[in-house]
């Protein structure tokens, strides 16, 4: 930063969170309407409130983008500012997919035995549901969603894990290369990164239309199928955003925004991603491998 | 925008004129008044439900409503009074205060915090909303238990998404309110010379960012469970409704403690300042703050002792939660030891703190009963949990708010209240208060069950004193708005410092506060 203000920047108004405020209730009073037997004219309005939010995030962002590149505005506490919300974001997303990996958790350790007359549950396989006995996977008592088959660790799933590891390790070097002002380095791996996120997501959707055609493992197919589209499907989510914020700096990269030691998104996005990949690592052991 | 920013960054600019001040606000004072003025809003939407409850249980017998209504009436007064009224207050007071306790020119993240704010009256737009359409309101209560909760009519989506809505404001509210905390202090304010009050927003909004991303998973699951066919909470599919409890207790209990913790702070702030005398055991009180907020973690099943869980897991819960008993003794203790041998003097603010300690205390004990596993399979689900968790929220939280805005109303309108109509005030709410709750412990004892409208003719009497008491205390709420308009337009000037020389930095700038304060940070020693 060339001349870092000497004041705190506190912005003199700003119009983007009541339209963000706008477009999740559009959002959320179409999908509402939809969810309850609305029809096309309802799954439209979602689309509108997603739409509004999406430009929102695009125009406000673009607005802080610009406001950091122009070094007028922001010195090392809005940056610290930044950092620490981003931290704690984060953290909110930890607990996000924290109750997500209990309630799996719970299902395997707790219900499913409960269910199979564990405790004091002995009448339960006797009396409501006869015969039942406690594994996993399992799609419960009343085989909800009929026969199906687990989805493996060791094909796609594990290739998805060296794919989001090994993009871990370019988004490093990218990194490195940011700090040591080496741009070429820095968008050749950057470039790497998402594509590598984007790979990942194919590979996903790939998984998915195996598991729905060939093994009848469905969203509706018992708890198994439920933690399993849930905490994937999550996951994949935050991958698809995680990739689409890396796609962004690389473009930002490409106009020359960052320099060595002014770089708050790239790292905020680099945390964000990092975290996705642990997320996964919890996926893989604990959905897919044990 | 930016252009213009540029030139007037260093100018002491004005607020906007008209409704762009207020819509596009990135000033904590302005939007700290959005909130408040939000949540005195939402104390009466949500007073009026409660009028419908104590209406329908004046006399035995069903008078007013259908039984389906009554429990619509339940579960909205709690999530009205939860999300809308008291949670909204209190961040109102940090948006408020914080800065100006730490001398920090604004909020840290000045466009998010307008965000935290306009999500709330649109989220309450689509909470209320499902009053009015075909099978009503969620009516399931607060804790939106399934299988009940997913019998809701077409309200249902509109109610889950607008929790998800609210839980977003929390959330950003957070972590704006931790960043300005952690980052924005006057050089040379350490964090234990930090004023009480930021201490426990600071531990509340690391709860808040702990645990609403929990309920927001748990509400998520019954969207999914309703609308796409997983089995989270059925049984058959491999399930089980009792882990949505957990979820939501795991939020829940935190949950409490968020309510409670800011009236803590502001309790801590007003004692010292009319006792003429420092807050005794400073340090300890920081310490207890921290744990009660690590403690309300392993206590939520202490709210589902009759749902059938493990032996060992009750015993644990109960250990837990009677745990919670020593911090929250040792404020006590120091709040009480702050008044000893203190040049004591009684103006609103102060009346409010000492009822605060003495009602906040009762409804201490009565969780201390209801904690103990053999004792809460009687308790359960009577109204002695109605009147255990009411005496922690409204003498508690509510007065604790009530105590601050008395205490801060001079700072912020730069004009005294009407003392003698404050006091007035004071007593009919605490009077009325104690005339509702009180006798609900006694119907609990004896029997009376929670969240049904009709009952047995021997609770006729002190359900008759109960629902006096609370129109009462509703009524008497008019007079707290009449003392706010009158205080607003005029009265007498405040000088900066208000009240007898209290500590603290937003005692420095002069009342009214001015739009901007502290942009260059005051220096501590």
């Amino acid at each position: 930063m060339a001349h870092s203000p000497a004041r705190y920047y506190v912005p003199h108004g700003t119009k983007w969170p009541i339209i963000g405020t706008i477009g999740l209730f559009t959002l959320f009073l179409g999908a509402s309407n939809w969810l309850n037997g609305g029809g096309s004219g309802s799954a439209w309005v979602a689309g509108t409130g997603v739409a509004i939010v999406i430009v929102m995030i695009f125009l406000w962002f673009g607005q802080v983008i610009k406001e950091s590149e122009s070094g007028e505005y922001y010195n090392a506490d809005v940056d610290a500012s930044f950092r620490m919300g981003m931290g704690w974001f984060i953290f909110s997303e930890v607990m996000f997919f924290a109750v997500f990996f209990g309630a799996l958790w719970y299902m395997r350790n707790l219900a499913l035995p409960w269910l199979g007359g564990e405790g004091n549950s002995f009448f339960t396989p006797q009396l409501i549901w006869p015969g039942f006995e406690d594994q996993w996977p399992s799609n419960g008592p009343a085989n909800v969603g009929g026969a199906y088959e687990a989805m493996p660790a060791w094909g796609l799933p594990a290739i998805n894990t060296v794919i989001l590891l090994s993009s871990g390790v370019t988004l490093t070097i990218a990194h490195h290369a940011l700090i040591a002002n080496n741009r070429k380095i820095l968008t050749v791996f950057l470039a790497f990164t998402f594509i590598l996120g984007f790979l990942f997501i194919g590979l996903q959707a790939e998984e998915y239309i195996h598991a729905y055609t060939e093994l009848n493992l469905k969203l509706t197919t018992g708890v198994y199928g439920t933690t399993f589209f849930m905490l994937t499907g999550f996951h994949g989510l935050h991958v698809t955003i995680g990739a689409t914020m890396l796609l962004i700096i690389w473009i930002r990269c490409l106009k020359g925004h960052f320099t060595p030691d002014n770089h708050f998104a790239f790292e905020g996005i680099a945390w964000y991603w990092h975290f996705v990949d642990i997320v996964w690592l919890g996926l893989f052991i604990f959905v897919y491998w044990l | 925008m930016s252009a213009t920013a540029t030139h007037d960054l260093h100018d002491d600019h004005g607020p906007e004129k008209g409704w762009r001040r207020w819509v596009y606000s990135t000033n904590h004072k302005d939007i700290g008044t959005m909130y408040l003025i939000f949540a005195l809003a939402m104390l009466f939407v949500g007073g009026a439900m409660s009028f419908v409850i104590r209406a329908e249980l004046f006399q035995p017998g069903l008078q007013f409503v259908r039984p389906d209504f009554f429990n619509q009436m339940i579960t909205m007064h709690a999530l009205i009074m939860v999300f809308g009224m008291i949670m909204p207050a209190f961040a109102g007071f940090a948006n408020w205060m914080i800065p100006l306790m730490i001398g920090a020119p604004d909020m840290a993240l000045p466009r998010l915090n307008n965000w935290s704010f306009w999500l709330l009256p649109f989220a309450g737009v689509l909470l209320l909303s499902t009053l009015f359409m075909d099978g009503g309101a969620p009516a399931s209560g607060w804790t939106l238990y399934p299988p009940l909760s997913l019998q809701t009519g077409n309200g249902f989506p509109f109610a889950m998404f607008s929790i998800h809505l609210l839980g977003l404001s929390s959330i950003m509210a957070s972590i704006n309110i931790i960043v300005t905390i952690l980052n924005l202090r006057a050089p040379g304010m350490t964090l234990m010379q930090m004023p009480m009050f930021v201490w426990t927003w600071l531990i509340t909004a690391y709860l808040l960012i702990a645990v609403m991303p929990v309920l927001a998973g748990g509400v998520t699951m019954l969207i999914t469970d309703q609308f796409f066919g997983t089995t989270f909470f059925n049984a058959a599919g491999g399930g089980d409704p009792v882990l949505f409890q957990h979820i939501f207790w795991f939020f829940g209990h935190p949950e409490v403690y968020i309510i409670i913790l800011p009236a803590f702070g502001i309790i801590s702030h007003v004692i010292p300042a009319f006792s003429r005398k420092p807050l005794f055991g400073h340090d300890a009180m920081v310490y207890a703050i921290a744990g009660i907020a690590f403690l309300s973690f392993i206590v939520w099943a202490h709210h589902m002792f009759t749902v059938g869980m493990p032996l060992a897991g009750q015993l644990f819960f109960m250990m837990s939660t009677m745990l919670i008993a020593i911090p929250t003794a040792v404020k006590v203790f120091n709040w009480t030891a702050t008044m000893w041998r203190g040049s004591i003097s009684f103006e609103t603010p102060m009346l409010f703190a000492v009822a605060f300690l003495f009602l906040f205390t009762i409804g201490g004990f009565s969780g201390l009963m209801v904690a103990i596993v053999p004792a809460d399979f009687q308790y359960h689900d009577s109204y002695f949990v109605v009147a255990h968790f009411h005496y922690v929220l409204v003498p508690g939280a509510l007065f604790g708010a009530f105590c601050g805005a008395y205490y801060w109303l001079p700072k912020w309108t730069g004009h005294m209240y009407d003392e003698r109509l404050g006091k007035i005030h004071f007593w009919l709410s605490a009077i009325f208060v104690n005339l509702t709750f009180f006798p609900q412990h006694f119907l609990g004892l004896a029997g009376m069950p929670r969240r049904i409208p009709d009952y047995s003719t021997q609770f006729a009497d002190f359900n008759m004193l109960s629902s006096i008491g609370a129109f009462g205390f509703g009524l008497s709420q008019l007079l707290f708005v009449y003392v706010i308009i009158k205080c607003v337009r005029g009265g007498e000037k405040a000088t900066a410092e208000v009240w007898d020389n209290p500590p603290g930095l937003e005692w420095t700038v002069p009342s009214p506060a001015p739009h901007h304060t502290f942009e260059d940070p005051p220096i501590m020693r």
